[in-house]
């Protein structure tokens, strides 16, 4: 076995069985934790900031196509996701405020309720991608998108292949964004577990504090992604 | 402080401390995990080298006769991946850097073992799937993937060699996290940010652009797997999308990633100079922010790689505008490690000799990068052996020789054991000949007009004489590689044993026993002295020298 | 160590929801009003409103001790921006060429 395992064996009980030998003390090794998620946050910022790109780039040389795609997803299902969310985001803290406060059912509740709101979210995503499968938007074989008007001009039709980019990009964009959701359920799970055996305690919740701070993010993520993607021109 | 003496019997360090394949497999010993990415990129630098050497071969008669163009379009692909992905980005920061910045800030370990362990098991998955990739057919679309060629119309394995890229890339991600973290967090009592190594604070700004950039190649090379299998058009003219998008996305990375591969380099240099000239670096100050400068200013300059491509000129314009920029702070380091050796004591040891190598070479190589960020210049050479000459001058003439001299340099705190220095000298020797043989006619080459990436170049036979001249050196360059491989393997078994500060170097990597202990320190250094100061260290030996003579 | 403020968090934490959720349906609304160009101009004003309120309350960035996580915050976003600011500039000013 590794020495730090053989370290911790031989002294548990002295401090917190989750502090890390090469740690000097639990605030250096929160301190290093939460930087650590930080920056791991700012590589996802970027990973989907290049799609972000990809898209304002396409949106401003193909608005109208892109407006009539847009205009076929449903912005009251993605409006309703983005609430779920931000529900989600305040359940996460609270169950951090109740594991400061060392309310244990409550940050059992809480959690419980995050990853309900999250499965809420998957499910509703469900939804779109089962409609936009049954209208042939798709990109791919069987994609299509003929006679579609664009916004504010109905005498024109938008170009499919254009629109065709808009969709291949929302299914990336969101694809990825719910991929990230199941890894979330996937850590929350991992959380309500630890949550359950009586692993956090006022002093020490950082995986809590951790696991909320990716959450939130993906929260962010959204936030972005409802208005660019579903709002584009609805005006009438 | 001990400097000569030399223990007689061998005394337990990270090494001997546990035996088994289970012991470096599963080793969160940021030291051990150093050394499995020690082989793992030498096999993958013997990998780029052959293609290297098949490439030189070809190019040996100006007809395609050795390969034919498909087989060289996989040639200088895979040197390409396999040389920047595989070997160049890893190489210090995953061997060097592991090792020794949890030494030199006086840490006990990296500030997320189990995630550096991780890292390496990334960077080997992807290593697999990238051999796997050239056993069965390898890429051909360059090593920078343009669409639409590589997403509609190659016939080579583009989605397992991007998805290969993809995994390595997180293995680089994670290793900045980690140096990030430690460097702000896990710094002993005393050593304040203005006492941190330089090769610290180059790893820092190394580390910045790992984290800030890779992530765009990896979504980029999502983008080019899913328009492969899925025949979108996000890549395609013909299906209404553009190939400079991808060209953006990919350079937005890849400039920042040649900074990756020379910064740390640089730390390196700083280090080697600062110790056999027995000076504290001039400058320090400059050149801890020109190390972040560097890093910052790299982003801003990805599309000097497309100036011929289609961009508006008006971008064009800001994009040159801004390479001549990314060239001061570089140019502060060359003059500071200028100003260290002037009236320095010069000793003219192994790693010294490749950092000497690394001044004029990488000075050379910057120098021909403005060349090339002048629009008039570039639309006549871009495309061309200058281009491929300017990047090997900086990478291999500055990037590999700052790798081989800090092995060199810190070989007897890794292993306990000297390298027969004179050996290590000629080999130095050699491999600046070589390198200067094999890549200064493709200056020439390049500016004369012979582009790059062709196998055939018999409408221009005239090229081959210089093409012969760059083949002899790189065989020359090959020895001067192979023998430190042989010595080196040699020295860990008949090596003489190394003390514990046999350079008399400063910092604190020197006060450990070489080889260190598990832990690294016996107990935590508190820090009261500043960086370089060769002035106290030499002084105090020249005292005990005194008091025994 | 985080310094959290003694007076009950809570408040502000039910307080950013409620904005998060005004802010949501704004969005949604003032899509639905001809605002020509300023459209996506609004849309992305409420939305970084929001982020930033989700950054600063909920991922208690607005009370961290030390300037670092801010510095990474800022830092990440400059450079996001530089990539489509820097991209963007070479598509608009093609036609141009």
């Amino acid at each position: 076995m590794s020495d730090s395992q053989a370290a911790v064996q031989s002294h548990d009980g002295l401090h917190n069985p989750a502090l890390l030998h090469h740690f000097a003390d639990e605030g250096q090794q929160r301190d290093a934790s939460s930087l650590g998620m930080w920056i791991f946050l700012a590589t996802e910022v970027m990973f989907f900031g290049g799609l972000f790109c990809a898209y304002l780039i396409y949106r401003r040389l193909y608005f109208g196509d892109f407006g009539a795609a847009s205009a076929s997803i449903d912005a009251k299902l993605g409006g309703t996701n983005t609430a779920v969310l931000i529900c989600s985001s305040l359940t996460v803290v609270l169950a951090i405020w109740a594991a400061q406060t060392a309310r244990r059912s409550l940050m059992i509740l809480m959690l419980i309720f995050t990853m309900l709101f999250g499965v809420a979210f998957l499910g509703i995503k469900g939804i779109e991608y089962k409609d936009k499968f049954e209208e042939h938007h798709v990109p791919g074989v069987s994609f299509s998108f003929a006679n579609v008007p664009i916004p504010g001009h109905p005498d024109q039709y938008a170009n499919p292949q254009h629109a065709q980019i808009f969709f291949a990009l929302y299914f990336i964009m969101t694809g990825l964004h719910a991929l990230h959701m199941v890894v979330g359920l996937g850590i929350f799970t991992w959380l309500l577990w630890m949550a359950w055996k009586g692993r956090f305690t006022p002093r020490y919740h950082t995986p809590l504090e951790i696991g909320g701070l990716y959450w939130h993010f993906v929260d962010i993520v959204w936030i972005y992604l409802f208005p660019l993607l579903y709002l584009i021109d609805r005006h009438p | 402080m001990a400097t000569a003496t030399v223990p007689s019997v061998e005394r337990e360090n990270y090494l001997n401390k546990h035996y088994g394949v289970g012991s470096w497999l599963l080793t969160t010993d940021h030291k051990r995990i150093a050394l499995l990415y020690l082989i793992s990129i030498t096999f993958f630098f013997f990998i780029g080298g052959f293609f290297a050497l098949l490439i030189r071969l070809e190019l040996l008669t100006p007809a395609s006769d050795l390969v034919q163009a498909d087989t060289y379009n996989k040639l200088f692909t895979m040197h390409g991946q396999v040389m920047v992905f595989f070997f160049l980005i890893p190489s210090i920061p995953a061997v060097l850097g592991n090792f020794l910045i949890p030494l030199m800030v006086g840490a006990k370990d990296l500030a997320f073992p189990r995630i550096n362990l991780l890292s390496w098991y990334l960077y080997i998955i992807a290593g697999i799937m990238m051999v796997h990739c050239m056993l069965t057919g390898g890429i051909d679309t360059g090593w920078t993937f343009y669409t639409p060629f590589s997403t509609a119309f190659s016939n080579t394995k583009v989605i397992e060699a991007g998805l290969a890229i993809f995994v390595s890339g997180f293995s680089s991600i994670l290793t900045g996290l980690n140096f990030v973290v430690t460097i702000h967090r896990m710094r002993a009592p005393g050593m304040t940010w203005s006492r941190l190594p330089l090769f610290v604070w180059a790893h820092y700004a190394t580390s910045i652009i790992q984290i800030l950039g890779t992530p765009v190649i990896a979504i980029t090379l999502v983008l080019v797997v899913a328009e492969r299998a899925l025949h979108l058009g996000i890549f395609d003219p013909k299906l209404g999308g553009d190939p400079l998008l991808f060209q953006h996305l990919f350079w937005f990375y890849s400039h920042p990633a040649v900074y990756i591969m020379i910064l740390p380099s640089m730390g390196v240099v700083t280090e080697v100079i600062a110790c056999f000239s027995r000076k504290r670096i001039f400058g320090y100050t400059f050149v801890a922010l020109s190390s972040i400068a560097i890093a910052v200013f790299g982003f801003l300059v990805w599309a000097h790689h497309m100036f011929v491509a289609g961009i508006s000129v008006y971008a064009a314009l800001i994009f040159s505008l801004l390479s001549y920029s990314v060239a001061v702070p570089s140019a502060v380091k060359v003059f500071n490690w200028t100003a260290t050796l002037y009236k320095g004591s010069i000793h003219y040891d192994a790693p010294m000799l490749y950092a000497f190598g690394f001044l004029g070479l990488f000075t050379m190589g910057g120098l021909t990068g403005l060349f090339l960020a002048a629009l008039g210049v570039d639309v006549h050479v871009t495309d061309t052996y200058f281009v491929i000459a300017h990047f090997h001058y900086i990478m291999v003439g500055g990037a590999l020789m700052g790798y081989m001299g800090g092995m060199h340099f810190w070989w007897p705190k890794i292993t306990g054991k000297l390298y027969p220095e004179g050996w290590a000298r000629l080999a130095a020797l050699i491999v600046f000949i070589g390198f200067n043989l094999t890549f200064f006619p493709q200056f020439v080459l390049g500016y004369l007009g012979m582009p790059r990436r062709y196998a055939d170049y018999s409408h221009m036979p005239e090229f081959q004489v210089l093409n012969v001249l760059s083949t002899a050196g790189s065989t020359v360059l090959a020895v001067g590689y192979l023998l430190p491989m042989i010595y080196f393997l040699w020295s860990m078994r008949y090596g003489k044993p190394a003390s514990d500060n046999p350079w008399n170097a400063a910092g604190l990597e020197w006060k450990t026993q070489s080889p260190p202990t598990t832990f690294n320190f016996e107990e935590e250094p508190v820090v009261t002295w500043e960086a370089y100061n060769y002035d106290e260290i030499d002084k105090g030996r020249k005292e005990e020298v005194q008091v025994v003579g | 160590m985080h310094d959290h403020s003694k007076s009950s968090p809570l408040k502000s934490y039910f307080a950013v929801w409620g904005a998060l959720l005004l802010g949501t349906f704004l969005t949604y609304e003032a899509a639905l009003i001809d605002l020509g160009r300023f459209n996506a101009a609004v849309a992305l004003l409420i939305a970084t409103t929001k982020a930033l309120l989700v950054a600063l309350f909920f991922m208690h960035l607005k009370n961290a001790s030390e300037k670092l996580l801010k510095l990474v915050v800022a830092s990440t976003i400059f450079f996001l921006i530089l990539l489509l600011a820097l991209s963007m500039f070479d598509y608009g000013t093609r036609s141009f060429s």
